[in-house]
């Protein structure tokens, strides 16, 4: 049977999985923890401690600044050390709340048992008390985007979900904490799938797997057999699948049109498999959302492996673990090789959608020598949104933003696949990106405006 | 601690680079190369290596003395224009000849206009329509294959265009009775009668097999040489069946600098449109042109013409024709 995929442009990057065999371990607790208030998209969390504070392991340090805002919980138990600003991932200054850690006591309101609670247990979960316990407990998308979930569940009246899609994809190279996410936790995925189906009244759901992961998708496809609403998708391997449009085109052949439309208005919500987990935590264990598993691997580096980390560990910890930096020249990245932000400093935190850390040495971690644009089209038919990619770069390059705007660049996104295939090695989204971000501030300025 | 390197995703590279498409195409026509030393010996060995390394010289030296750039000749452009150059020519062509071509292919069809990736037409074709307008006898006479061992002095003979042609003229249906068969047209015109052409086009089964490999490794894809060659033989055949005069279209398919055109000269990266779409346009369209010229213009062959003439029309097709964007045909169902 040829397996599902999503229909224009992607590319095959190496997989590079280094770690998909290594058992998650529980990363030791940081003697200081620094949260950033700004994890997710929309308003910054603000802060309901002052320096001096005592806070236990899951108390609320921030609470949510606005509707589309996240609050924020201590992963730690200790005292407040000082609330301040420091460079975070993105290499801007971020106000953060930094606790210093002392001992291990946890709130009493969390369930630390590991028994399983299934949906039917509960009946009185009604789907309103599901969406607030997800938005009380701060679970935003643990993708990378960091999207706040509940307004995912909560779609503008004019769409209306059909389908919840378990994004179980991963297809960056070298990560693999959703995948042994899947393997550790496939019960609690699928309550938590479950709990998402209910809170946005669906009766469909999907996981999407590529089928690099058989032990995943054979796993989960047991797991489910005897239940007809919630179905395993084996996707072909291709990049960027775990782009959210991408993955409802694979699983069920609908494309999301331009923005500013979102899933939903194809009738699919798409959560990350780390955001089921984390929703299952919430619903069912009361457990806010402050730990997530990470994966922190790179090709020199000594032990790379899947941890189980408490936000707010600095980066350089975890790279100590897996046995320090290795010689040469380095790039680290929050995230995969594709989409991941190279660091600058790796004191940053781990946060809500930090996936994985990556190290990338000597000739991986450089760029090589642009060379004059040869018009192969590699990149027209890389690109997954059906875009022109050399047009794109070059009339941002110009500043021709009348051009760029008219060529649809705001539904890029931002996937890398039109500069990982140049031959001649082109930074074009460096370009189209300077071009997506002006052309949107063109729109934004325009409509306020009207 | 060393400090660390910054820059934007992507961070990963598919380590495509163009030294491997244009040495790939290389590879692919070397078994065009080979079957053209197997017919025509020392005429093509002498005027392919002259056009190789007049192609390379003149990029070299314009780079480097006339636009003051470190010249980039290690990246196979150049020696892919001079190859092709030399596979558009006879085989008894004299060398300074050859050096007006190259001179005219890279100085004015790639240099002038900035270089690799900036040149609107396909150089080596350039470089042969000029050599073409201006010596025209000498572009014209066709060694017979199986001379291998002269070079200026070789007989010569029509080419299986020209006999086309004069039956077109003569009206004349029995002319076509000349023209080789088509599996030696397919092999490259083994016996000494009829068997002409240039270096590159002799031999259909060679260029196909350069297609393959192209096709296999991802250097091309199907849209332009399909496009072309599916055109041809669909006009070509309707006129054969309309008026025995034309020839049959297998025939046309397998003669001349078709296969060569549409394999390797209008899949020209440089010149050719961006989008499938767009390429299936241009293809159709080299196509029809090639079968007007070929039957109604004043030159037997109107590959190179064809091809030229479309070189023209890519930025405008690039203009109008887009690729399905992501999510399109949602919107027009809706509407």
């Amino acid at each position: 049977m040829k397996l599902r995929t999503f229909r224009i442009g992607g590319v095959h990057p190496e997989e590079n999985k280094l770690t998909d065999d290594a058992v998650t371990q529980v990363a030791a607790l940081p003697k200081q923890a620094i949260f950033p208030l700004s994890q997710h998209i929309g308003a910054p969390a603000k802060p309901v401690v002052k320096k001096g504070d005592k806070v236990k392991v899951g108390t609320m340090i921030a609470e949510a600044g606005g509707f589309v805002s996240a609050p924020v919980y201590s992963s730690v138990s200790g005292t407040v050390f000082k609330i301040d600003t420091v460079f975070d991932a993105t290499g801007y200054r971020q106000p953060v709340i930094i606790i210093n850690v002392e001992g291990d006591e946890w709130e009493e309101t969390i369930d630390r048992s590991d028994k399983l609670e299934t949906l039917s247990a509960h009946p009185e979960l009604t789907p309103e008390e599901i969406v607030e316990r997800i938005k009380v407990a701060g679970v935003t998308g643990m993708g990378g985007a960091g999207f706040p979930t509940f307004i995912k569940l909560c779609p503008p009246p004019t769409a209306k979900a059909e389908c919840v899609i378990i994004n179980g994809v991963e297809c960056e190279p070298y990560i693999t904490s959703d995948y042994r996410l899947m393997l550790e936790h496939a019960d609690e995925i699928l309550v938590g799938l479950e709990l998402l189906m209910k809170a946005s009244k669906v009766t469909k759901g999907y996981i999407g797997i590529e089928e690099n992961k058989p032990a995943a998708i054979k796993l989960l496809t047991e797991k489910t057999a005897g239940n007809p609403n919630i179905e395993i998708v084996p996707l072909a391997q291709k990049y960027p699948q775990g782009g959210e449009k991408q993955l409802v085109d694979a699983v069920i052949r609908r494309q999301v049109p331009a923005p500013p439309a979102i899933p939903v208005n194809v009738g699919a919500i798409v959560q990350n498999v780390g955001t089921a987990y984390a929703v299952y935590q919430a619903v069912m264990k009361r457990k806010p959302l402050f730990e997530r598993y990470t994966t922190v691997t790179g090709k020199k580096l000594k032990n790379p492996g899947n941890y189980l980390v408490r936000m707010g560990t600095p980066m350089r910890d975890l790279i100590d673990v897996c046995g320090g930096m290795p010689e040469g020249d380095n790039k680290v990245l929050a995230g995969g090789p594709m989409m991941g932000k190279a660091l600058n400093n790796i004191d940053v935190p781990v946060c809500k959608g930090t996936n994985s850390i990556t190290v990338l040495t000597d000739d991986d971690a450089k760029r090589k020598t642009p060379q004059p644009c040869i018009r192969c089209a590699k990149c027209v038919s890389a690109c997954p949104m059906g875009l022109e990619p050399y047009l794109l770069a070059t009339a941002s390059s110009l500043h021709d933003w009348d051009r760029v705007e008219k060529e649809d660049i705001t539904s890029c996104i931002e996937c890398g696949s039109c500069q990982f295939t140049c031959p001649a090695h082109r930074p074009m989204l460096d370009n189209i990106r300077l071009g997506k971000s002006t052309v949107m501030g063109i729109i934004r300025a325009r409509n306020a405006k009207k | 601690m060393n400090k660390l390197i910054v820059s934007l995703s992507p961070h990963a590279h598919g380590n495509d680079s163009v030294e491997r498409n244009m040495y790939g195409v290389i590879i692919a026509l070397i078994p065009a190369l080979l079957v053209s030393f197997w017919y025509f010996g020392l005429g093509s060995v002498v005027v392919c290596a002259s056009s190789i390394a007049a192609c390379v010289f003149f990029e070299w030296a314009i780079t480097k003395y006339l636009m003051g750039k470190e010249p980039s000749i290690t990246d196979g452009s150049a020696i892919l224009t001079g190859l092709l150059l030399g596979f558009n020519l006879p085989s008894n062509l004299p060398v300074w000849i050859i050096l007006i071509g190259a001179l005219v292919a890279i100085g004015v069809g790639k240099m002038s206009f900035g270089g690799l990736g900036c040149n609107p037409f396909n150089p080596a074709l350039v470089g042969r329509c000029f050599l073409l307008v201006s010596f025209p006898v000498q572009m014209t006479s066709w060694p017979v294959t199986g001379q291998l061992t002269k070079y200026l002095d070789a007989e010569t003979a029509a080419t299986p265009l020209s006999i086309m042609k004069h039956a077109i003229k003569s009206g004349d249906a029995s002319v076509l009775d000349k023209l080789p068969d088509s599996m030696s047209l397919l092999l490259g015109n083994p016996g000494v009668n009829n068997g002409a052409g240039t270096i590159g086009e002799i031999c259909a089964l060679a260029l196909l097999l350069g297609l393959a490999y192209m096709l296999w490794k991802k250097i091309i894809t199907w849209h332009i040489p399909v496009s072309i060659l599916a055109t041809v033989f669909v006009f070509s055949g309707l006129l054969n069946v309309a008026n025995p005069v034309y020839s049959n279209p297998v025939s046309v398919l397998f003669s001349g600098g078709l296969m060569l055109g549409a394999i390797f000269m209008a899949t020209d990266y440089v010149t050719s449109p961006m989008t499938g779409k767009g390429q299936i346009i241009y293809g159709v369209s080299i196509g029809v042109l090639t079968v007007v010229i070929r039957n109604w213009g004043a030159y037997p062959e109107g590959m190179s013409f064809a091809i030229l003439i479309m070189n023209a029309f890519t930025p405008l097709i690039n203009t109008y024709v887009k690729p399905k964007r992501f999510g399109e045909v949602k919107k027009e169902a809706k509407k």
